[in-house]
C-alpha cells in the first residue's frame, strides 16, 4: 500500500443517507492549493463527488467534469473503480449537473486527471474501506483478514461476499478517518495505467449519443439569431415580413446584448418549429445595424501595426543580464519576425442549447464545458434563485475551449422565456465562424547573439497579441502574465534574456483555443531555436539539447516547477523513435519541436514531404511526459488528435476580418485537415509516478513549428508565418 | 404530403418539399443520429445511404428523397454493424459527433469494395472531417472490419 502526495489537511469525506437505499459517498475535490484556481473556488466546501453502489451490486460513479472526446468520463471513474477493486463492467456513469459542490467543473486547461486524480482515488479507497468493514462486522472477524478483489470482499478463509450485499451493512458505518485510509500499491491498479475504450463507445458508433444538438423536449421550438456582423454592434432597426411568411416561423424577437463576458451577443431570434425555418427566416429578416466601433477592424491592417509595435522595444517583463552588450560582442545575430492570424475553434458541433424557463425555474441542457459558469449566466439573467437553475450537460461534440464560454446558453434561456416554451437555439456553421471568441492574432520578434562557439549569448522576445483578458475587462490592451510565462520561462539556459510586451488592443472577443497562448510561443520558440541551429551550423536536435542545457528545475509562478531533464527526455525518445539522422526518401525531411505546457513535456518529430511545392505529412513521432497516466488509450489518441489539430492550424487556419466582420464562414472557407492528409501518429508515453498532468492539450503547440522546420530542411525556405496555403504549399 | 422510407419505416410527413433530407430526419421525424455540421455538403456529418449511395443530407430536398431507401446510422445493414464494432475495439471516436458520418462513409465504401487500400480508403473518406482528428482510427478501422469479414 502506498500513499497518496499532496492530500490537503483541507479535505474530507462523509457519508449521507440516500432513499434509494445506496451507500453514497461524497468527497471533497479541493484537495490541490493550485494556484491557478480562484480564491472562490476553495470557500465552498460542501461534500461533493458521488459514489453510488447498489444493492444489487450495481455501481454508478458520477462525472463531474463534460465529455468533448477528453475521455473523462471513463478516465475519473475508472479511477475511484481501481482503487474500490470494483468491476468495471458493474459500472454506468452520471453525469453531473452544474453545481459547485462538485468542486471545480470548468473541463479546460487540461486539468480534469490533474486536479481530480487524488480525490477519485480517495473516493475508492473510502468505500473499499467500507465494505471491508461491513464485511468484517458481518463475518465477526477482524478487518485485518479482508481484502477487496473485483466486487468482492475476500477472507482469508476463502468465503467472499459482492459488493451488492454489503450495501444495507455499509450505509450504516461511519465514514472512515482519511488518515486511516489505505492505497493501492500502482502495481497493482487494474485500470489506471492501462487502456481502457470509452465507456460511451457504442453510444458514439451506433449514433444514440445525446449531444445538446440532439436534446428534444415535447413542444420544443428551434432558434436561429442573426447577430450583427460586428462584434458588439447593435440593431437598428428590422423588418420581419418576409420572415413571418416562411413556413414553420413562428415568432421574431429581439434579444438584447448582456454585457458580461459569456453575455449573449444580442441579436433577431427567428423561431420556429424546426431548424430549417429558423435558418430560412433568419436569412429573411432585413435588419439595418449599427455596426460600433470594432467596424474600424482590418486583420491585414492590424498585423502591419502589432509587427510595428514589435519592432520597438515594448513593456519590459523580464530582463535578466545584458542583453546589448551580449548582442554588441556577437559573433552572429539572428533575428526574425513571426506573425500568426486569429483562429477559430470550430468543433463538430456547432454551438447550441435547450433551455426551458417556467416562471422564475429554468432547466437547461446543454454542451457545455463550464456548467457552474452556466449556470451563472442564467441566474444572473433571469435574477433568480441558484436553486431555481439546473444545468445537464450532454455530450459535447468537441469543445477547444469554445463551449467554456457560455454566451450560447443565455440566448436559450433568452428565447424560452419569450416564448414561454422549451427552445433550442442553434448556431449556423456561419454563426459559430463569425461570431465565436477568437484565439489571439499575434507578432512576434526574436533576436539572439550567438558566439563563436554556437552558443547562444544574449535573446530578446518581443510579442503583441490582444488579451484574453480584454474580454473580461474591456480595454486591456497588453498581454496579461499567463500569456507571457511561456516567453518569459523560455527553457533555455539563458544568461541575458529580455522579455518584451507590445501594444494590440482587441477588436473581437479573444478566448481561449485548445493550448492557448502555447500556439503563438511553442511556434516562434521552436522555429527561432531552429533557425540558430542552422545559423550556428549544428545539427538541430543536437543544437536543442545543448540550449536547453543542464538538467534543473526552473523557477516559475507555476505550483509545478519545470525539468529540463524530462524535456529532453522526451525529445530524445522521439528522436530515437523517428531514428533521427536517418536518411529518408528524397523530397522528405524531419522538423523537431519540444515544448513545455500544463505542466506536461512534449516533443515531436515530423516527416514532411515537400512535392511539387505541396507539403504532405506523413509520420508524427510523439513523446509526452505526462506524469501519472489514467487511461493510456486517450493519452495516446489525444496525441494523434492534436496532431491532426496541429495540421489544421498549419495549413489552413486563418480567421480575417474587414470591416469588423470576419470574412469567413464555413469548413469551405476555414478548412480543415481531412483523412487524406493524416499522418501516421507514433506516441511513446513516458513512465512515470510523478503526479499527472495536462494532456487533452500540449500535444499541439509542437505540430506547427515541427513542420516548418521539416519544410526548411528540403526546400531551404524558412516560414515564419502561418497558414501555409498562404504561401500556396497546401 | 412527403413519404419517406428510413432504414425500413414508412414515415409520412408534412413539410415542405425543398426541406432539406438532413432536418426532416433530425427535427420531423426525430432520428438524431444524423449530425449537423455545415449545412453546406463540405463536412459529411449528415452522411446517410439514398439507396445505398452516400450522400449528404444537407444538400438533399426532401422531395428527392421521396420513394427511396433512406439508411441513417440508427438504420442495420451487416457491413455498418461490423464497422461499428470495430470502432468500438479500436475505440475509435473522441467526442463523436462525426462519427455516424464516418460510419455511414465507410459502409458505403465497403457495400462496393471488398478490400479497400489506403488510397481507396482516402477517397471514399475524403468529405467527411473530424475535427477531433481520428482518422487513423478511422482507417485502422476499417481494415479491421475487412480482417474480421476475411476471418469469417
Ligand atoms: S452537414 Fe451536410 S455535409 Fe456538413
Ligand atoms: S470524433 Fe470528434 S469530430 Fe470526429
Amino acid at each position: 500500500m502506498s500513499t497518496i502526495k499532496n492530500i490537503s489537511r483541507r479535505s474530507f469525506v462523509r457519508s449521507i443517507g440516500l432513499a434509494s437505499g445506496g451507500l453514497i459517498l461524497a468527497c471533497n475535490t479541493s484537495v490541490f492549493s493550485d494556484k491557478e484556481k480562484a480564491p472562490e473556488n476553495l470557500i465552498d466546501f460542501n461534500p461533493n463527488l458521488f459514489v453510488q453502489l447498489n444493492s444489487d451490486g450495481s455501481l454508478i460513479l458520477v462525472a463531474s467534469r463534460s465529455e468533448m472526446g477528453n475521455g473523462v468520463r471513463t478516465s475519473l471513474p475508472s479511477v475511484i473503480a481501481d482503487e474500490m477493486d470494483a468491476d468495471w463492467t458493474r459500472v454506468s456513469i452520471k453525469q453531473a449537473v452544474g453545481d459547485k459542490k462538485y468542486g471545480d467543473q470548468n473541463t479546460d486547461g487540461s486539468r480534469s486527471i490533474r486536479y481530480l486524480y487524488e480525490p477519485m482515488r480517495k473516493m475508492g479507497a473510502m468505500a473499499r474501506a467500507m465494505l471491508i468493514s461491513a464485511a468484517a462486522q458481518k463475518w465477526q472477524v477482524p478487518e485485518e483478514e479482508c481484502s477487496a478483489e473485483n466486487h468482492f470482499i475476500l477472507h482469508t478463509s476463502g468465503k467472499k461476499i459482492g459488493f451488492g450485499d454489503l450495501v444495507h451493512i455499509a450505509k450504516t458505518l461511519e465514514i472512515p478517518a482519511e488518515d486511516t485510509l489505505t492505497f493501492k500499491n500502482p502495481k497493482d491498479f487494474k485500470y489506471i495505467g492501462k487502456h481502457l475504450r470509452s465507456i460511451d463507445v457504442e453510444e458514439y458508433a451506433n449514433g444514440s449519443a445525446v449531444f445538446g444538438l440532439d436534446k428534444r423536449l415535447p413542444n420544443m421550438k428551434f432558434a436561429a439569431i442573426a447577430r450583427c456582423p460586428v462584434t458588439f454592434g447593435s440593431v437598428k432597426s428590422f423588418d420581419k415580413t418576409a420572415t413571418l411568411k416562411i413556413a414553420g416561423v413562428i415568432d421574431v424577437i429581439e434579444i438584447p446584448r448582456i454585457e458580461r463576458p459569456f453575455g449573449a451577443l444580442g441579436g433577431i431570434a427567428v423561431v420556429a418549429t424546426n431548424t430549417w425555418a429558423a435558418f430560412k427566416g433568419r436569412d429573411a429578416l432585413k435588419i439595418e445595424w449599427d455596426f460600433g466601433d470594432n467596424q474600424v477592424y482590418d486583420s491585414d491592417e492590424y498585423m502591419k501595426q502589432i509587427t510595428e509595435n514589435v519592432h520597438k522595444q515594448g513593456k519590459v517583463s523580464k530582463d535578466v543580464g545584458n542583453v546589448n552588450r551580449a548582442f554588441n560582442g556577437a559573433d552572429k545575430i539572428v533575428e526574425s519576425t513571426f506573425q500568426l492570424p486569429h483562429l477559430a475553434h470550430a468543433p463538430m458541433e456547432v454551438p447550441n442549447a435547450v433551455a426551458w424557463v417556467q416562471g422564475d425555474t429554468c432547466e437547461v441542457w446543454a454542451p457545455t464545458q463550464e456548467p457552474q459558469a452556466s449556470r451563472t449566466e442564467v441566474v444572473e439573467y433571469l435574477q433568480t434563485d441558484r436553486e431555481k437553475v439546473t444545468v445537464n450537460v450532454t455530450f459535447l461534440g468537441g469543445g477547444f475551449g469554445r463551449k467554456s464560454k457560455p454566451d450560447y446558453v443565455v440566448e436559450a434561456v433568452a428565447i424560452s422565456k419569450a416564448i414561454n416554451a422549451p427552445a433550442q437555439v442553434v448556431w449556423s456553421r456561419e454563426d459559430d465562424i463569425r461570431h465565436g471568441y477568437y484565439h489571439t492574432v499575434s507578432a512576434q520578434y526574436l533576436k539572439a547573439s550567438l558566439n563563436k562557439n554556437g552558443n547562444v549569448t544574449g535573446w530578446l522576445h518581443r510579442f503583441a497579441l490582444p488579451s484574453i483578458v480584454s474580454t473580461f475587462s474591456p480595454g486591456v490592451d497588453y498581454a496579461a502574465g499567463f500569456e507571457i510565462g511561456s516567453a518569459s520561462n523560455v527553457p533555455f539556459e539563458l544568461e541575458n534574456m529580455k522579455v518584451e510586451v507590445g501594444q494590440a488592443p482587441a477588436h473581437v472577443r479573444i478566448g481561449w483555443l485548445r493550448s492557448v497562448i502555447n500556439i503563438p510561443h511553442g511556434f516562434s520558440l521552436n522555429v527561432f531555436a531552429d533557425e540558430l541551429a542552422i545559423a550556428a551550423n549544428e545539427d538541430p536536435l543536437e543544437f536543442r539539447l545543448k540550449l536547453i542545457g543542464k538538467d534543473r528545475i526552473e523557477e516559475t509562478q507555476d505550483p509545478i516547477k519545470y525539468n529540463t531533464a524530462r524535456l529532453k527526455n522526451v525529445l530524445k525518445i522521439a528522436a530515437k523513435n523517428a531514428e533521427w539522422g536517418k536518411e529518408l526518401p528524397k523530397g522528405h525531411a524531419y522538423g523537431l519541436a519540444v515544448h513545455y505546457s500544463f505542466y506536461s513535456y512534449v516533443a515531436s518529430i515530423v516527416e514532411v514531404s515537400v512535392v511539387n511545392n505541396k507539403v504532405q505529412v506523413h509520420n508524427v513521432f510523439t513523446a509526452i511526459d505526462c506524469g501519472t497516466v489514467v487511461n493510456r488509450d486517450t493519452v495516446k489518441s489525444q496525441m494523434e488528435g492534436s496532431a491532426v489539430f496541429g495540421i489544421s492550424l498549419a495549413f489552413y487556419g486563418k480567421i480575417t476580418a474587414k470591416n469588423g466582420a470576419i470574412q469567413q464562414g464555413n469548413y469551405s472557407d476555414y478548412q480543415m485537415a481531412r483523412i487524406h492528409q493524416a499522418p501516421k501518429v507514433h506516441v511513446e508515453i513516458v513512465d512515470s509516478d510523478e503526479n499527472p498532468t495536462g494532456v487533452g492539450e500540449p500535444g499541439v503547440p509542437v505540430i506547427a513549428p515541427a513542420i516548418i522546420n521539416a519544410i526548411y530542411q528540403v526546400t531551404g525556405k524558412r516560414y515564419h508565418n502561418l497558414p501555409l496555403s498562404d504561401h500556396g504549399l497546401v | 404530403m412527403i413519404t419517406l422510407r428510413i432504414n425500413g419505416e414508412k414515415h409520412k410527413i408534412d413539410v415542405d418539399p425543398t426541406m432539406p433530407l438532413l432536418w426532416a430526419i433530425r427535427d420531423i421525424i426525430g432520428l438524431t443520429g444524423t449530425k449537423y455540421g455545415c449545412g453546406e455538403g463540405v463536412c459529411g456529418s449528415c452522411k446517410v445511404l439514398l439507396d445505398n449511395s452516400p450522400v449528404q443530407s444537407c444538400m438533399i430536398p426532401v422531395s428527392v428523397a421521396e420513394d427511396k431507401n433512406i439508411t441513417t446510422i440508427e438504420g442495420e445493414s451487416r457491413n455498418l454493424q461490423l464497422l461499428q464494432e470495430s470502432w468500438a475495439e479500436l475505440n475509435v471516436p473522441q467526442c463523436g459527433f462525426c462519427q455516424p458520418g464516418q460510419l455511414i462513409a465507410a459502409t458505403a465504401l465497403l457495400d462496393k469494395n471488398d478490400n479497400p487500400t489506403d488510397e481507396d480508403i482516402n477517397a471514399a473518406m475524403i468529405g467527411n472531417i473530424c475535427r477531433c482528428g481520428t482518422y487513423q482510427r478511422i482507417k485502422n478501422a476499417i481494415h479491421r472490419t475487412v480482417e474480421l469479414k476475411n476471418q469469417n
